[in-house]
């Protein structure tokens, strides 16, 4: 066993418990607090797959703003414990079946069927080219090649945040409009 | 690296993991959390297959994808706390008729 195997398997591990504790948790909070182990397992995955940038983003944006802003507003409306009994009972058991068969048959296609060599990937290993995954390689992508798709992000965020206001201001847009 | 099997195979469960909690689920709010999860895992196939090739193109698509999800957690949550003002529950299964 490798030091990188050891790891894998032990992220693993807490992030398929974390997902599984989001799942069944009955607490709303309880699954926000699950979800931000999880992304934290995963932003540690980004840095084995040489992803620093990314990794520190994962943190600062999913484990942090995105977090922040869900426990915000479970609290906010005191929604930890809305779960009422569901009104259709068999569809809880019906999800789990065929969820398992899900998992089951893409697990086998990846593992067994699409070996590396199917999937077109070269071996894994090599060397990197210098500055893999820095801040610096990333950047200049986006601002060369990427530089439309960054431009309409950017409008993207923009149409949120004015939805998102829209959507909460109290007693509608119109009436408030007309009120001032 | 390991093999990329690896973290496709682990991505694959948390997707399905996600995918579970929106079917399962009833609380909106978990519903929106579940969907984040497997938005993740999709993160994590992009940056290992990125690895694998050797090219950061899957790292700006990750990128993307960030960006996206804070929209769409934004409009969703803003969602939410609408509905709950005029309906004072965010159980999905109340939330069936299309008048405000």
């Amino acid at each position: 066993m490798t030091p990188d195997l050891i790891l894998f398997f032990g992220l693993a591990i807490v992030a398929i418990a974390s997902a599984i504790g989001l799942l069944l948790s009955k607490n709303a909070v309880y699954a926000a607090l699950n979800l931000i182990l999880n992304f934290t397992a995963v932003a540690i995955f980004y840095l084995l797959l040489n992803a620093p940038f990314i990794a520190v983003t994962q943190v600062a944006v999913y484990a942090g703003a995105i977090m922040v802003l869900f426990l915000f507003v479970i609290m906010l409306l005191g929604a930890e414990r809305l779960e009422a009994s569901a009104d259709l009972p068999w569809q809880r058991p019906l999800a789990f079946i065929l969820g398992g068969i899900l998992i089951v048959e893409a697990v086998y296609l990846v593992i067994f069927r699409y070996s590396a060599g199917a999937m077109g990937v070269q071996p894994a290993g090599g060397a990197l080219p210098p500055g893999f995954g820095s801040a610096e390689m990333l950047g200049d992508l986006l601002f060369s090649a990427y530089l439309l798709p960054f431009e309409v992000i950017s409008i993207l965020l923009l149409a949120a945040m004015i939805g998102a206001i829209v959507l909460t201001v109290k007693g509608g847009l119109r009436r408030s409009l007309h009120k001032k | 690296m390991l093999p990329v099997q690896y973290y496709t195979g682990l991505s694959i469960i948390l997707f399905i993991i996600g995918a579970l909690g929106v079917l399962v689920r009833r609380n909106a709010i978990v519903i929106f959390m579940s969907v984040e999860l497997m938005l993740n895992s999709a993160n994590l196939a992009f940056v290992a297959f990125s690895r694998s090739y050797q090219a950061m193109n899957g790292q700006v698509f990750v990128f993307f994808v960030m960006a996206v999800a804070a929209a769409e957690v934004a409009v969703g949550l803003a969602l939410i706390v609408a509905i709950f003002h005029t309906k004072h529950n965010i159980n999905i299964d109340q939330l069936n008729n299309m008048q405000g």
